[in-house]
């Protein structure tokens, strides 16, 4: 009987025999972000279960990763797979209006040079040491882009994944404090001051329609290994364009979009176990995907210098950093920008182009790179 | 293939692809608003 209680004790506290340092610092990390999210209001839609999911992973015993855990179900068969960023992407196109991309098409030059911060980053993260894969899954936070982000390194470097969505929301959510210093550094006092034009290009309903689906075939064509990434982001704005599938449109952006975040953001906490998140390698993801995200806005900027210079003055460069995709903040915090420097500059809706433009651009330049990376045979079919 | 060419290659081709496909949409753009141009009622339809 005495051996008996012995035994059930030990086994009661079995899990706090068993509880490390790891475990503990892990457990305020997951505490933490919750934090960030509730308190803070920083992307809590993702912050929240990620949070949470970090701390039940870290519970000693407790074997939620575990072959029959629950969450190694849910990051078995939605994230290794690809199913849940996609999904998102379906509920981010039906929610997304690319009617002020349309309007002023050439700004969304802005949009493609808002990615290069991702190229860049990736010769950074390889100088550092960073094998190729995961140098490409570290740079893929520069898309500033959580569910492409996530697609691409679940892709590569699973072992990477609850650091690169971390950065990766965490950042977007900081894009009003990266941006600004990098936009007044960049441009002159003169440049900041330029007051754009209206464009008034309205859209018809058709080209509205038709859009997704051109979209869809041409990019599809030229980058065929970003098709799930495109056609998941088209078939979503076409749902939210065509006008005729009102449910299919509302189930894509609130029931689907809201239990895919929120199973998503579980199996990305999941990931963060003490031995696989504390490490150097981890610090040095945050970091680089900080780089990228500066890189971003400051290409984004000497883009829209040189569109300025090509139009004689035409273009505030400020709405360069808009190129990005964290829509609609970046876009905001170039309004912002702008009317602190002059009350008559009304930047929102070129801004909104440049961002939708960054939405596009964010999609497809991890497209670019997943077909390059195949024609190169780094990767398979 | 070395580290070096790896880098290289990606971030040029990567960086002038994506530029090369945005523009290409921002062609498609401009056709498809030229094959379906904008009429006054469409807002309406829109509103609808």
């Amino acid at each position: 009987m005495e051996s008996a209680i012995v035994s059930g004790l030990q086994g009661l506290f079995e899990g706090v025999a068993n509880l490390g340092a790891g475990h503990a610092i892990m457990l305020v990390i997951g505490s933490l972000l919750l934090y960030l999210g509730i308190s803070k209001g920083y992307e809590p839609l993702l912050l929240v279960p990620i949070g949470f999911g970090a701390i039940l992973v870290n519970i000693p015993l407790a074997g939620l990763m575990d072959n029959d855990g629950f969450l190694r179900f849910f990051y078995d068969n939605g994230v290794l797979t690809e199913v849940f960023p996609l999904l998102i992407f379906i509920g981010i196109g039906a929610m997304t209006d690319f009617q002020p991309l349309m309007e002023n098409p050439k700004i969304i030059l802005l949009g493609a040079a808002g990615q290069f911060g991702i190229f860049l980053t990736l010769l950074l993260a390889l100088a550092i040491g960073f094998d190729k894969l995961d140098a490409v899954a570290v740079a893929v936070i520069g898309a500033c882009d959580g569910p492409t982000a996530i697609y691409v390194s679940s892709k590569f470097a699973p072992h990477l994944l609850g650091a690169v969505s971390i950065a990766a929301y965490s950042y977007m959510s900081l894009v009003p404090l990266i941006q600004p210093p990098i936009m007044r550094l960049l441009t002159t006092d003169k440049e900041r001051k330029i007051v754009m034009g209206i464009v008034k290009q309205p859209v018809s309903k058709t080209t509205k329609i038709v859009f997704p689906v051109v979209v869809t075939i041409a990019a599809s064509i030229l980058a065929p290994k970003g098709t799930p990434l495109i056609g998941t982001l088209m078939l979503g704005n076409l749902l939210r364009e065509s006008g005729v599938v009102a449910r299919l449109k509302s189930a894509a952006e609130n029931e689907i979009a809201n239990i895919v975040t929120l199973l998503l953001g579980l199996s990305i906490g999941a990931t963060m176990e003490a031995d696989k998140f504390l490490r150097g390698e981890t610090l040095l993801v945050l970091a680089l995907g900080l780089i990228a995200i500066g890189l971003d806005t400051a290409v984004g900027v000497l883009f829209g210098k040189l569109m300025c210079l090509m139009t004689r003055g035409k273009i505030n460069p400020l709405i360069g950093a808009a190129g990005i995709s964290a829509f609609p903040m970046a876009a905001r915090v170039v309004q912002v920008e702008g009317q602190k420097y002059n009350k008559k500059s009304y930047l929102l809706m070129h801004a909104m182009s440049a961002n939708a433009g960054g939405q596009v651009g964010s999609v497809i330049a991890a497209a670019v790179m997943l077909s390059v990376l195949k024609g190169m045979g780094i990767v398979g079919g | 293939m070395d580290t070096w060419t790896f880098g290289w290659t990606l971030a040029l081709i990567g960086m002038g692809g994506t530029m090369l496909v945005l523009w290409c949409l921002s062609l498609v753009v401009l056709l498809l608003k030229k094959i379906f141009p904008y009429r006054p009622d469409d807002s309406a339809s829109q509103k609808g």
